[in-house]
């Protein structure tokens, strides 16, 4: 009976950790360690097909920071970032909001604002390059009935881009607006009853309540999608076809940093390079994280 | 009282037309022919080409569509398995049993939800090959047999799903830890394991970039399959169109039979986060 009550303990105590390691295990070697990795690569000369060729120290780095094409990327990412997630925010938002009524048929209305969510981003890219086509896109043909001549929106950066903007929104104002929505139903009842009494229109209670009481989870919703947005490649990618598709149109237009790095590592061979911008994109993920929860703590001080 | 406001519901309409609208055009798309779809104006009805179309998706040489739907079951349902395994256990010890380092570790669990995985792509790549393992389907299999959402969303349900009563009797009695998690826990954390298990499945059936990086022409995902009709010399819209469709749908009726389920573990995952 001792042996088995000392067993037991022994089983207990380690037991924990035999359940946490497989997690902690694969992903040190398949998370971590790569992530690590990539930033010895960054300080090498590394290509491909003939592996290391030795230090090079920050020369990546010096080289990246005058590199034209990756500053190039790098506004075309930022610019499609911003003009995507500002209306996403705001639409998800008061979707949120719609979502939290009193509906007939509930579930069916979330189902449908979650649908594009479920569609691959293969899916997406392809969709969206046909219906924003310069000849026989949809989107066209409705601006020509409008008088509007129609617009090559893959040849313009500012077209492209919002185009871009539109394909992101397609499939994430949706699922933002319902995880927004589980934190408004937690939202005390009361609040909403006292500001009535009190005389407050729907748009300050909106402002009021609302607002400041979705903070935590806007400021969540936003580092996903800056972090998804920064890393931008698949919707791009796809909506410019063709075998030169990762170059992001004729002249760049519209690549972003992801396909910056996948050409640099892939077609162009250089590894070393290739891991740089990769640490340089995970900075601006992190500058960026920070910047998204200092500016959404002053959404508190409008209580 | 439900709400008489009609402009809610107009709103919800014009939101769902926008929402629906893409798919629906894949679907008109897809059962056109070429000339149909270059013309203007564009089809809105739905043409008589689908089964055509998708005959012709199948027969292509270059994609080996039948091939990668199969690879993406395959990929899909082994990173499913596992995740759910993973997490369950994971996430029941970090609810449930003490031990030392385990605010650090669970720490370190969310932490990795907040570094995309994609940024060590290329040593990913590199480690791959001395593997072995590139351009087959492990390699597109085992960087995502864990994840930190799930550890951490099974964690929150194992928290309120489990008494603490029922683990404490069941140790009286003399049952293992093992023997605790296998008859008791696992068969208590089945609602949020099924949910795991569908965005798990999604999730992986919707990969592109790393598959797109790593996977040799002979092992495609339907993903890798898509971009490589939609991106050839030739521009086949209809066919691309079918393609999509195909590739698409047994997303979406994963999604019609399972959308509830799906809908309440985003605003659950959502709202603990």
């Amino acid at each position: 009976m001792r042996i088995r009550d000392r067993f037991a303990k022994t089983e207990a105590r380690v037991a924990p950790y035999a359940f946490v390691s497989p997690f902690f295990i694969i992903f040190a070697i398949f998370g971590l360690f790569p992530l690590i990795y990539t930033a010895w690569v960054s300080l090498h000369d590394w290509s491909l097909l003939a592996g290391d060729q030795g230090y090079v120290g920050f020369a990546n780095y010096r080289e990246l920071f005058h590199d034209s094409d990756f500053w190039r990327a790098l506004t075309n990412t930022v610019g499609i970032f911003l003009l995507a997630t500002i209306p996403q925010l705001i639409l998800a938002t008061v979707l949120a909001q719609v979502l939290n009524a009193k509906l007939r048929a509930r579930t069916f209305w979330r189902m449908g604002v979650l649908l594009p969510n479920v569609t691959s981003v293969a899916a997406v890219g392809i969709i969206f390059g046909l219906i924003f086509s310069r000849d026989y896109g949809i989107v066209n043909w409705g601006l020509g009935h409008l008088g509007v001549n129609p617009i090559d929106w893959q040849g313009h950066r500012w077209s492209s881009w919002l185009a871009i903007s539109v394909m992101v929104d397609w499939r994430w104002t949706g699922y933002n607006a319902l995880i927004l929505l589980a934190s408004l139903q937690s939202v005390p009842k009361e609040l909403y009853e006292a500001a009535r009494i009190d005389g407050a229109s729907a748009w300050r209670q909106f402002w009021s309540i609302t607002v400041p009481m979705l903070r935590p989870t806007i400021i969540f919703v936003s580092i996903v999608a800056t972090i998804g947005g920064i890393q931008l490649f698949t919707e791009p990618l796809l909506f410019g076809s063709g075998v030169n598709a990762i170059s992001g149109g004729n002249s760049g237009q519209y690549q972003t940093v992801a396909m910056y790095l996948v050409q640099q590592a892939f077609t162009g061979q250089r590894f070393g390079y290739a891991s740089t911008v990769a640490w340089v994109l995970f900075l601006i993920i992190a500058v960026f994280a920070v910047i998204n929860v200092a500016l959404l703590r002053r959404i508190k001080s409008v209580e | 009282m439900k709400t008489k406001n009609p402009l809610l519901y107009i709103g919800l309409i014009a939101t769902l037309i926008f929402s629906a609208g893409p798919i629906y055009f894949m679907l008109v798309m897809a059962s056109r022919t070429n000339n149909e779809i270059v013309s203007l104006p564009p089809p809105f009805w739905v043409g008589g080409k689908l089964s055509s179309n998708v005959d012709r998706v199948f027969d292509n040489p270059d994609v080996l569509f039948g091939q990668a739907l199969l690879n993406s079951l395959i990929v899909a349902s082994v990173a499913t398995v596992c995740v759910v395994l993973t997490s369950s256990l994971a996430g029941f010890a970090f609810a449930k049993l003490k031990f030392r380092g385990r605010n650090a570790m669970l720490l370190f669990v969310i932490g990795t939800m907040m570094v995309p995985v994609q940024l060590g792509l290329i040593p990913l790549y590199m480690l791959m090959t001395k593997l072995g393992l590139s351009g087959g389907l492990e390699s597109v299999t085992l960087p995502f047999v864990v994840a930190g959402f799930g550890v951490f969303m099974m964690r929150q349900f194992a928290e309120q799903a489990i008494p603490d009563e029922m683990i404490e009797a069941a140790r009286v009695d003399g049952a293992s830890t093992f023997r605790i998690f296998f008859s008791i826990v696992f068969p208590a954390l089945r609602p949020a394991a099924a949910v795991l298990a569908l965005l798990t499945f999604m999730e992986r059936w919707n990969d592109f970039l790393w598959p797109f990086l790593t996977l040799d022409a002979e092992h495609p995902t339907v993903q890798v399959a898509l971009s490589r009709l939609s991106s050839g010399y030739y521009s086949d819209q209809s066919l691309i169109m079918a393609g999509t469709l195909v590739g698409t749908l047994p997303l979406v009726v994963v999604f019609i039979v399972f959308g509830r389920q799906i809908i309440g573990g985003i605003m659950e995952g959502g709202l603990k986060a």
